[in-house]
């Protein structure tokens, strides 16, 4: 997320100074990214440094107020139409995680599947919570939290096809791409068949095959 | 808030055919609602979601354990008993709306309460009602082939929970609707259970099952897990303060 950006949205509209922006900020996109006020402050620096911003005078509390400049509007609207890149968006860590784990000889796959499930649907529920909550004409929060809501779907039904795959790759009598290892020939074939028949009892029979026996008992 | 229990399924099996082609619909399954709650069931087809909403609603009959609905053991009951249990307690949704065409909209919602000995003017009173709560006052003398999916929806709705039905058995009720219009039948059901309705939705779709309380999962005839929100969102946000 671009901070720069986001306070010269917030600036696009009026002048203001530190506290009101973060909070102005929080309030149009739900409070989904919090900001810290150092943040705030380091970037209004860099704003000015670069002429994006200027100072506006302060009140009688002494709070510094900031305009954006005509710069600044430009740089504000070039980036509205610019594309997200990939490259700006971090790094998936589950999709590595995960694609890892089927190279890691002894990785219950299929655990790391279902606990990764379960979080992404407690998150969908509190994020359901808070969308129930929200006053239909929040039209900036709402559409942020929606963001979030079919982001945690998708890594739900994402989920499910890694948790298909796998299962699929075990019946089909295929091992887990264990990566290449110094061990002598033979030792890591044997890990890796060791690791696809492990995972794939607890997916396959299902990631509750676990939890089964307990609840059962 | 929950409170006392509406529906309790205690060890209740399920099975089909005999011998070599014996088929374990539902092979144990413990679950409480209570009211207030709204419990999802998720799984994948054929691991037992419907059948246990059937024989939540005593639509079906367990092969073994027992099937509680407010207080009352559905095995004890005559066919005639579970006939008026149904009527009077449980309410059904399914995605295809199963309304009757003939009818209009406060007459489909009626109809439950004339069954059960309502005279026709008071059970059309309680319909309408009933149809303004969802939104459909000035639909309640048009018929199903008149309104939308979603208008059709909300008079199931209605109907599901006129009179005393505390109990709302839902199966796939957004399947045949578009997002915007489904999330307002989720709002409803999430509105009727918060003001003390208990609730039960299948489904196959997270992003509905996450408008429940609960979230059960069900595969091969079995309750392997439930998921329920953290209720702590703000850690689940993207941190992003490190980022320049």
């Amino acid at each position: 997320m671009s901070v720069k950006h986001s306070l010269l949205a917030v600036l696009a509209d009026g002048d203001r100074y530190g506290y009101q922006l973060r909070a102005e900020f929080e309030e149009r996109t739900g409070a989904t990214w919090p900001l810290n006020i150092g943040q705030v402050y380091t970037t209004l620096s860099r704003l000015e440094r670069d002429g994006l911003v200027e100072p506006a005078g302060q009140d009688a509390a002494n709070h510094v107020f900031y305009r954006i400049t005509e710069a600044g509007r430009d740089e504000l609207f070039a980036w509205f139409a610019r594309p997200v890149t990939r490259a700006e968006r971090p790094r998936d860590e589950l999709a590595v995680k995960l694609a890892l784990a089927v190279t890691v000889a002894g990785v219950d796959v299929a655990a790391i599947v279902h606990a990764q499930r379960k979080h992404a649907l407690a998150a969908l529920q509190d994020f359901t919570r808070v969308k129930a909550r929200l006053d239909p004409d929040e039209l900036a929060a709402s559409l942020v939290l929606e963001s979030m809501i079919f982001q945690s779907e998708a890594e739900i039904r994402w989920l499910d096809h890694v948790e298909a795959r796998v299962l699929r790759h075990a019946r089909e009598g295929r091992t887990l791409p264990v990566g290449r290892t110094d061990t002598p020939a033979g030792q890591a074939d044997g890990e890796s068949g060791t690791s696809s028949t492990s995972s794939t009892s607890s997916t396959g029979a299902t990631p509750a095959a676990a939890t089964r026996e307990g609840k059962t008992t | 808030m929950t409170g006392t229990t509406i529906l309790e399924l205690r060890n209740v099996t399920r099975t089909h055919g005999k011998g070599a082609a014996e088929v374990h619909a539902l092979r144990g399954v413990d679950l409480v609602v209570r009211a207030g709650e709204l419990v999802a069931v998720m799984g994948p087809s054929g691991s037992g979601k419907s059948t246990l909403l059937s024989l939540a609603g005593g639509l079906d009959t367990p092969s073994g354990g027992e099937v509680v609905v407010q207080d009352t053991p559905l095995s004890s009951q005559s066919k005639a008993q579970l006939a008026a249990i149904r009527r009077r307690s449980v309410g059904y949704v399914f995605q295809d709306y199963n309304l009757i065409p003939a009818l209009t909209a406060a007459e489909n919602v009626a109809l439950p309460r004339e069954l059960d000995g309502l005279s026709a003017r008071k059970a059309r009173v309680e319909a309408i009602a009933a149809l303004e709560e969802m939104g459909l006052r000035a639909e309640a003398d048009r018929f199903p082939d008149e309104m939308s999916g979603g208008q059709q929806q909300r008079v199931a709705i209605a109907r599901a929970l006129i009179g005393e039905r505390r109990l709302i058995l839902t199966d796939e009720p957004t399947g045949a609707l578009d997002t915007e219009t489904g999330e307002a039948v989720l709002r409803l059901l999430r509105k009727r259970c918060d003001e003390g309705a208990a609730g039960v939705l299948v489904t196959h779709e997270a992003r509905h099952a996450a408008w429940a309380d609960r979230i059960v999962f069900i595969r091969d005839g079995l309750i392997v897990d439930e998921s329920a929100p953290s209720q702590r969102a703000e850690d689940l946000l993207v941190d992003d303060e490190a980022r320049p």
